[in-house]
């Protein structure tokens, strides 16, 4: 088992994404960063015009070393768009990326309850508490590295598929191209001319 | 495509269907079923002997119909391989008393009835899927007549008719007198743009497909009168509005408004339109000796089986889901697999070929380190705690737990095939299975944050990042706005969330909780969810027992596609949370925490 960090010296900064006016605009993010530094574990907080800028990651580096943070919570839009960029941020400071936690406070907060600013900064109050609540458990986690096949399945033969069977062939990767009728072509085979060039298709 | 099929690093499996892939991004396993063509591939030459002696006569696809073939056949002239094939449901049977005639024929003898079906497997790192569209069955459209009236046409029966090595030669001529007809009409928007009528979407390719049919038939026949029933002509590419002007500037006539009818005239041959002309708002009654629909593009019938081996998303037009609309358009939300083409939506050639190269190219990018790192969000096994009960190796979809039940050998994962769902922590009777990265502790931690301040306003919501989180993202993504009282915690399937996470929120006071997760057949990790349903039934049943609401604990299936599902769900769980009044939250406190004391006394 990997050894769990221990969690009692959690040392956590926090950091609220205006995202230009997109989360500021519904979320008094001010308001939030204020109330993150109350809550336990937290030693810094700040808002930012835009924490996936060069300028907002530079900050969280430069914070990481001079606050000694051992774990990041960004709130701002979803993990399922920016966590990639985040975890790399934190561990080119040092950190081992799965020591940064996100607070999804644009696409499921600012941007659907833009016409109640109150409830969504509540909203955004408690997804922050819910997050860093979660980082101060987070652990060290090591990334197994797994071989990749250099070959690849293309299912169905029609232009789009022979193109992308060409391209990747033509680049040495090996390629099974599965069609199921006896020839490829798709629909592409049954045109004569073709927009907008009003040539021939094949 | 001929280079497709001469290129040494491609391997051509025609008549062949995926049957089956397992295995994850990098190292997925392949079964492929190749029918037998009974006609040797590599040998036959397309000399075309076979098919004069076949006396099976039957419709050609290739042609939709408009000419016929025979049972021995190359589907079309160009055809790759250009090997003949015997279509075995058609065809006599090699037997000398019945037929066989094609076998004797062949001088090279490359017709084999001893073939046989062929089962493939091999392994790859990366899949593309492009699998296409089909253009719409005008059928149902009763009052355009298609079928009725012969001469009434598709826009792809109208290219084989078109087309020089079609089954007219490239002569535009009605099927009822054979004669070329003196003028046209194209009706637009045929299955698009209606929900009632075909799809709710505008297929994208049909409007100039008809600028090019039109000027094609001007081109051909100068003298021809061509008309063209539209809502709006939407020439927006590169190039595609001076194809239109050129068309205006032949004599093509564009009529705002689509015919309320299509009737055949009395003698039999013309057809009459009936049509309300939105630009002069009067009804207007037009002849034309043929009429073409202009035919909307869907997703192919036959997508299930596909969809549910890589666990694809399809949004609601049928197509599938990509990763992200703007930012990864031929990504899946599957790892290493990715999209070319109709697949993902109606469009173009050169816009397929563009996104065929883009899926390419990041196909390549995946697997030109010759390495990937897989998330450590991984299982683990605590051996003092597990009593080999084997619990947890039946319900992990990718039997990446060993156990020996009766040897007591504690429970194992194997970190390469687990991919974390969490179904084996959520059902371990013992807690021995640790999820990293979403540990009981860290998903608890989040339920008393979040119910730590005034709980009874709260809308607990569970969600799965591939489906029902992303459908959050969605209804963000296209600004739908709705209550704010939910709360997500996001675990990566539905499948993780254990029964204590659930009664954890009604004791600290949570008035209402949502688990949510893909719909059941399309779970990113192949059937966990059927395990959320199962233990929610169990949940309910338990809450029924203890005089608990059950409808105070929600499941809902919504997909990353369903924004505006996910919407309802929320005000839905809003106005129900509203029901609960702060007597009804103490008491289920207070009902639970009895059951705990009976619990610790056992
Ligand atoms: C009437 C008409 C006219 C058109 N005219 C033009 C034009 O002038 N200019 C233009 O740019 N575009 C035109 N288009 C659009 C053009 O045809 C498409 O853009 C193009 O064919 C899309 O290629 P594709 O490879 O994505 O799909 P398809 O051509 O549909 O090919 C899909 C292939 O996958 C195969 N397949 C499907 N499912 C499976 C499976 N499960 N296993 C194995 N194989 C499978 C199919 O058999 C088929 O060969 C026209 C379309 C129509 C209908
Ligand atoms: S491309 Fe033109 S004909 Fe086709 S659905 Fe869209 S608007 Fe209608
Ligand atoms: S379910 Fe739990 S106790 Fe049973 S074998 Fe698996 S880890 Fe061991
Ligand atoms: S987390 Fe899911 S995939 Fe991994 S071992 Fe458990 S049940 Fe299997």
């Amino acid at each position: 088992m990997q050894k769990p960090e221990s969690h009692d010296t959690a040392r956590i900064g926090v950091y609220i994404c205006h995202c230009g006016s997109n989360i500021a605009g519904a979320v008094d993010c001010e308001a939030v960063a204020a109330y993150a530094r109350t809550l336990p574990g937290v030693i810094h907080a700040r808002d930012q015009g835009y924490t996936c800028s060069e300028p907002g990651q530079a900050q969280i580096k430069q914070d990481i070393r001079e606050f000694g943070l051992n774990r990041i919570v960004v709130a701002s839009c979803s993990p399922r768009l920016h966590e990639p960029t985040f975890r790399k941020c934190v561990s080119e400071a040092g950190l081992n990326p799965y020591l940064m936690e996100m607070a999804n406070i644009r696409e499921q907060c600012s941007w659907v309850h833009s016409l109640d600013r109150e409830g969504a900064t509540t909203k955004a109050r408690d997804l922050v508490r819910s997050a860093v609540a979660r980082a101060r458990l987070l652990d060290v986690r090591t990334e197994l590295e797994v071989p990749v096949r250099r070959s690849t399945l293309v299912i169905g033969g029609g232009v789009a598929g022979i193109q992308a069977a060409l391209d990747l062939a033509d680049a040495g990767y090996p390629v099974v191209l599965v069609e199921k009728q006896p020839s490829i072509g798709g629909i592409m085979a049954q045109l004569d001319k073709t927009f907008p060039t009003m040539d021939c298709s094949i | 495509m001929t280079d497709a099929g001469r290129h040494p690093r491609i391997t051509l499996l025609t008549q062949s269907e995926v049957k089956e892939i397992t295995g994850f991004v990098g190292n997925f396993h392949v079964k492929v079923l190749k029918r037998a063509r009974y006609v040797k591939e590599k040998e036959c030459t397309a000399c075309g002997d076979c098919a004069t002696v076949c006396p099976v006569v039957v419709p050609d696809e290739f042609n939709v119909g408009l000419s016929s073939r025979r049972a021995i056949y190359s589907p079309f002239p160009q055809a790759v391989p250009s090997s003949y094939a015997v279509d075995i449901n058609h065809c006599l049977g090699h037997n000398p008393i019945i037929c066989g005639k094609c076998i004797e024929k062949c001088s090279k003898r490359c017709i084999d009835f001893n073939m046989n079906d062929e089962e493939l497997s091999f392994d790859v790192g990366t899949i593309i899927v492009a699998t296409g569209m089909e253009p719409f069955d005008p059928k149902a459209l009763d009052e355009y007549g298609y079928t009725r009236y012969e001469n009434v046409l598709t826009s792809m029966e109208f290219e084989r008719l078109i087309n020089a090595g079609g089954p007219t030669h490239g002569h535009v001529i009605r099927l009822t007198d054979r004669k070329i007809p003196r003028s046209v009409a194209f009706i637009q928007c045929v299955g698009s743009r209606s929900p009632q009528r075909g799809h709710p979407y505008c297929s994208n390719i049909c409007c100039m497909n008809t600028v090019k049919s039109a000027i094609m038939l001007k081109e051909h026949y100068p003298e021809i009168e061509v008309k063209v029933f539209y809502i709006d002509i939407r020439a927006f590419g590169k190039g595609f509005e001076d194809l239109f002007r050129r068309s205006k500037g032949m004599g093509v006539r564009y009529i705002r408004g689509l015919p309320g009818s299509v009737r055949q005239d009395a003698a039999g041959q013309d057809m009459v339109l009936t049509v309300e002309n939105t630009a002069t708002n009067e009804l207007e009654t037009y002849r034309a000796e043929m009429v073409i629909l202009a035919v909307g593009l869907e997703p192919p019938a036959e997508m299930k089986h596909i969809q549910e081996m890589l666990a694809l998303q399809k949004t609601s037009d049928g197509f599938y889901l990509e990763a992200h609309p703007k930012l990864q358009p031929v990504d899946s939300a599957s790892r290493g697999i990715f999209f070319a083409g109709c697949a993902e939506g109606p469009k173009d050639i050169k816009d397929s070929v563009t996104q065929a190269s883009a899926a390419a190219a990041r196909a390549m990018r995946l697997m030109n380190p010759g390495s990937l790192t897989v998330e450590a969000i991984t299982a683990e096994v605590d051996e003092e705690l597990c009593t080999a009960c084997g619990l947890c190796a039946k319900v992990c979809p990718y039997k990446a737990i060993t156990v020996d039940v009766k040897a007591r050998v504690p429970a194992k994962v194997t970190e390469a095939s687990c991919s974390g769902c969490g179904t084996c922590s959520a059902e371990c009777p013992v807690g021995a299975i640790r999820m990293n990265h979403f540990t009981d502790e860290q998903i608890e931690a989040q339920i008393d944050a979040i119910l730590a301040e005034e709980p009874q306003k709260q809308v607990l919501v569970f969600a799965c990042n591939w489906c029902s989180y992303a459908g959050a993202d969605f209804a963000g993504v296209s600004r739908l706005s709705y209550s704010s009282a939910n709360r997500l915690i996001r675990t990566m399937c539905s499948g993780r969330i254990h029964e204590k996470f659930i009664w954890r929120a009604f004791e600290k006071g949570a008035p209402v909780v949502l688990v949510s997760g893909c719909h059941i057949g399309d779970c990113h990790y192949i059937n966990a969810n059927h395990f959320t349903e199962r233990r929610i039934k169990r949940v309910w049943k338990k809450m029924e027992k203890l005089g608990l609401r059950r409808e105070r604990l929600g499941l809902e299936w919504i997909s990353a596609a369903e924004g505006i599902r996910f919407q309802k769900v929320m005000d839905d769980m809003e106005n129900l949370r509203r029901t609960v009044t702060p007597d009804e939250i103490e008491a289920t406190q207070q009902i639970l925490l009895n059951e705990r004391t009976k619990a610790t006394r056992k």
